[in-house]
């Protein structure tokens, strides 16, 4: 029997559409640290304020899997990261209820470190490989604060990747791989911190990933049994410049030309994520079939995997992955929103931000399919489609008792019946636009829309369901999550009314 | 359908607090205030009220749940006192409470007092209620403009009306409604404006400005209703009679149905027809004299004035620009100023509508009279565009 073929199957990726402009980090920062001022330039990708590890790990999962219904085939989910919203709280769980996945699924959060995106990566690999897992979606995401003037609010960026593990209809061959851990401290972020501390980068670079790098990846190459001349693309999250990247693959014996894009200039380095962000980037525009990648990330020594292209790659064309997450962005200049989005800033909210944000979690669990994955119902005598789901239809036709079943609205097509942008509600990126989003295929819900400019929404606009942060609970500590609408602002997007027949 | 309530009670006496930023009172003494003035106006004891329905809506920063609250600073002769709250419209709920009591006999004289102390917060606009454990959870933590705002996009959606047009009607709308104010010593804004600066004003909710808004204020007001007999009796002549009170209220199907356009208000349609059943009334455009509608803002107002049928659909906007509801119009709307002068204490503004109806059908309007008005709407809603409680009360000349 053929030896069965292991790989990924699939990729999706998120960078959230905010480009700070690293120019007007380091010019607000100049007064203190002029050093910085030759760091500004390009840009870093920016979370918005309602955007976590999860939500982003959502909207790349989400990109893999499509707006297909079922999803009943993903029997695992590894959620690696170093950002997690909740530190007990199953994480990898939120993400599988907002995506509506089988409580069957196994979910498993892999954090503490920036290889937890490899080392979720492996794991999958792994569950498949013993037959225990046939479908295991992998999902990387960070989303680290870093103090003001700081080299790291200028290195880094906010984003996420997803790939599928599977054995069938294989992008990439998964031909072995190895993991060296040593306790080399670049850096840490404490049990009770917010930062990282890190140490000085030249004994990094010079004693870390020069040293660690190489090993791990003639420890991986020798597992899969390729030659390193072999290797197409060598893809290393490294803050250290695409020279030194350069050298690290000579010095491992591959070529350096194959070293690829660390996305520095337009998105910076998203943490954990920023491997599968960089290998799916390197998928979407430089990876042909029969190419061979090393895939690593140096963190408490180096995971380092290696996959070969198949022909299948051209399944995921359709997918906006990392390249058109990145195309889709918005330059922000206010130095001012970062620090104030990131919780850096102690600003007067006014009084309507002090209303209690309690969340009853005996009500969360019990209406959890419509709140997390946007579960409404349809009545399956009269095809009425309503949120949220009810026991008599809200019909007014028909009032049915008891017949409906559920529906999933995140993936359907959508748009604005009625809006407002309202100065006088608090939030946290005013005015506050939310409104009446109506589907075409019925049902509607009033809802928060998010990622959207002033001056740029109108009735019959179309809108794209996104997974978001509500409410911030600071008291306790809790994060509500829900839907809400993004306006797609594209001029043949919009039809004259919102209105759908029903 | 039901017989109705046409003509069986009829309005004893009306008492109405000075409303405003009343630092000077809390919700006791507002109380006190239109209840005197009412007891005043009826003529009788204490002792002859039977029962009494109260009407508060945010008892955090008000005056506290129960129907204790009016019988303490009344010191009624513990007699029934019912707590009603239905949004924005408990005014109208208190007053159609004692209404029902006296039409079934239960009650000879009954009163009707809706307070509001809304001052007390620390901050402009109303405060922000508590919506349960799991609409927080979904739904927007908007703003009352915010959802009211929305009418308008609809509105200019269906309709095909210009941001300007739009912009300049509901601006109409305010203008008109201090043209009034100003003329009622009891209103909170006593000051004329004109278009430009309503439409200059800073921005609360797009499209609606400060000046789209109603104030926010303290007061009070109250009714004293009893049987058109027993008010010949007491020797009232020139008798207010109710004719009509109607409440309909949402059921879900403009918030998750999508047979609704989001640009009118579905229960006030339908309260408005049973209303003009109730009252006999064919032709309202013609047969209403005057209204007192819940302009909470100004493009609630001018969406309201088709569903109560008295604009045509889509003519609101060329209606109000002619004038139609202004003072010296066919049809005059908040000839007291409105919610936009008055200000809106919850609990208190369906009566408020009332008194001015009131003091206009006994041609005690003072500088604000109009020519022998023989019937007034009252129109008090509660809640947002896409889910609400809608009354429409009417009242007119006894025979009328």
């Amino acid at each position: 029997m053929a030896q069965q073929s292991i790989g990924l199957t699939g990729f999706g990726g998120y960078i959230p559409r905010l480009r700070l402009q690293r120019k007007s980090i380091a010019q607000a920062n100049a007064w203190v640290a002029p050093n910085f001022l030759g760091k500004g330039k390009g840009e870093r990708s920016m979370a918005n304020w309602d955007e976590d590890a999860i939500t982003m790990a959502v909207e790349a999962a989400r990109d893999l899997l499509g707006p297909d219904d079922d999803r009943s085939y993903v029997d695992a989910l590894y959620f690696g990261s170093t950002t997690m919203a909740f530190k007990d709280r199953l994480n990898a769980g939120i993400i599988a209820a907002a995506l509506t996945l089988e409580e069957t699924v196994r979910a498993v959060d892999v954090a503490s470190t920036q290889r937890a995106g490899t080392t979720a990566l492996m794991q999958a690999l792994s569950a498949v490989k013993a037959g225990e897992a046939k479908h295991a979606l992998v999902l990387a995401s960070d989303h680290r604060k870093t103090r003001a003037v700081s080299a790291q609010e200028l290195d880094f960026g906010d984003g996420a990747a997803a790939v599928s593990v599977g054995t069938e209809n294989v992008i990439a061959k998964y031909l072995g791989g190895a993991s060296l851990t040593v306790d080399f401290v670049d850096h840490f972020r404490g049990d009770t911190e917010e930062f990282d501390y890190n140490w000085e980068e030249r004994w990094i670079r010079d004693e870390g990933f020069t040293k660690i790098v190489p090993r791990a990846v003639k420890a991986a190459l020798a597992n899969a049994g390729v030659k390193p001349e072999e290797i197409k693309h060598f893809v290393l999250p490294c803050i250290f410049g695409d020279k030194f990247v350069q050298q690290l693959a000579k010095k491992s014996g591959i070529a350096p030309e194959t070293a690829r894009d660390t996305l520095a200039a337009n998105c910076g380095e998203t943490g954990a994520a920023h491997s599968l962000v960089m290998l799916v980037h390197t998928l979407q525009k430089e990876a042909k079939p029969g190419d061979k990648i090393v895939l690593l990330h140096f963190a408490g020594g180096c995971d380092a995997m290696v996959f070969e292209a198949t022909d299948k790659l051209a399944s995921q064309a359709g997918k906006r992955g990392i390249a058109g997450s990145l195309a889709n962005r918005q330059e922000e200049t206010n130095y001012m929103k970062f620090l104030t989005f990131n919780g850096l800033v102690e600003w007067e909210k006014g009084m309507r931000a002090e209303q209690d944000k309690k969340t009853a979690l005996s009500t969360l669990y019990r209406n959890e399919a419509m709140i997390m994955g946007l579960v409404g119902g349809r009545c399956t005598e009269t095809g009425v489609i309503q949120f949220p789901r009810s026991r008599i239809s809200v019909n007014p036709n028909n009032h049915t008792v008891d017949t409906q079943e559920p529906y999933k609205f995140a993936e359907k097509k959508a748009k604005i019946l009625s809006w407002s942008a309202d100065f006088l509600s608090f939030s946290m990126n005013p005015p506050n636009h939310y409104g009446m989003v109506v589907f075409d295929e019925g049902g509607r819900i009033m809802m928060d829309f998010t990622d959207v400019e002033q001056g740029t929404v109108d009735s019959g606009m179309e809108v794209r369901l996104v997974f978001r942060i509500k409410d911030f609970d600071e008291k306790r500590g809790f994060r509500r999550y829900f839907w809400k609408a993004v306006p797609i602002a594209s001029a043949n997007a919009k039809s004259k009314t919102g209105q759908a027949a029903e | 359908m039901a017989a109705g309530i046409k003509d069986k009670v009829a309005i004893l006496g009306m008492g109405c607090s000075k409303f405003g930023e009343r630092w000077d009172a809390g919700p006791e003494e507002l109380m006190v205030e239109a209840y005197l003035e009412a007891m005043q106006d009826a003529g009788i004891e204490p002792t002859q009220i039977d029962a009494a329905w109260f009407s508060t809506h945010i008892d955090e920063v008000g005056t506290g749940k129960g129907g204790t609250p009016l019988s303490l600073a009344l010191r009624l002769p513990n007699i029934a006192v019912t707590r009603v709250e239905n949004f924005c419209a408990g005014g109208s709920e208190a007053l159609r409470g004692a209404v029902y009591a006296v039409a079934s006999g239960a009650a000879d004289i009954a009163l009707a007092l809706g307070v509001e102390k809304l001052k007390d917060t620390g901050y402009g606009g109303l405060p922000t209620g508590s919506m349960g454990t799991l609409n927080p959870q979904w739904s927007p933590s908007g703003s009352a403009p915010g959802n009211f705002a929305q009418l308008a996009s609809a509105y200019r959606a269906k309709h095909g009306v210009s941001k300007e047009d739009l912009k300049r009607a509901i601006a109409h709308v305010s203008v008109k409604s201090h043209a009034n104010g100003a003329k009622n010593p009891k209103a909170h804004l006593r000051n004329a404006v004109t278009e430009e600066q309503v439409m200059n004003a800073p921005m609360i909710a797009e499209p609606l400005g400060l000046f789209d808004c109603c104030g926010v204020s303290d007061g009070a007001a109250a009714a004293i209703v009893t049987t058109p007999e027993i008010a010949k009796a007491l020797g009232k002549k020139d008798i207010v009679t109710v004719k009509a009170m109607q409440l309909a209220v949402s059921n879900g199907l403009e918030s998750q149905h999508n047979s609704w356009d989001g640009s009118y208000f579905h229960t006030a349609r339908i309260a408005a027809k049973k209303a003009y059943m109730e009252a006999g009334i064919q032709k309202p455009r013609e047969e209403v004299s005057m209204m007192e509608v819940h302009d909470c803002f100004s493009i609630t107002e001018l969406v309201t004035m088709e569903d109560l049928f008295i604009s045509p659909e889509g003519r609101a906007v060329h209606d109000v620009m002619d004038g139609f509801y202004d003072a010296d119009g066919k049809v005059p709307c908040q000839i007291d100023g409105g919610l936009k002068c008055f200000g809106h204490p919850i609990g208190a503004s369906g009566l408020r509508m009332a008194y001015e109806m009131y003091l206009q059908l006994q041609g005690r309007a003072g500088e604000r009279q109009l020519k022998n008005p023989r019937i007034g709407l009252t129109h008090n809603l509660g809640g947002a565009p896409s889910s609400n409680v809608c009354s429409v009360t009417i009242i007119g000349a006894h025979g009328a």
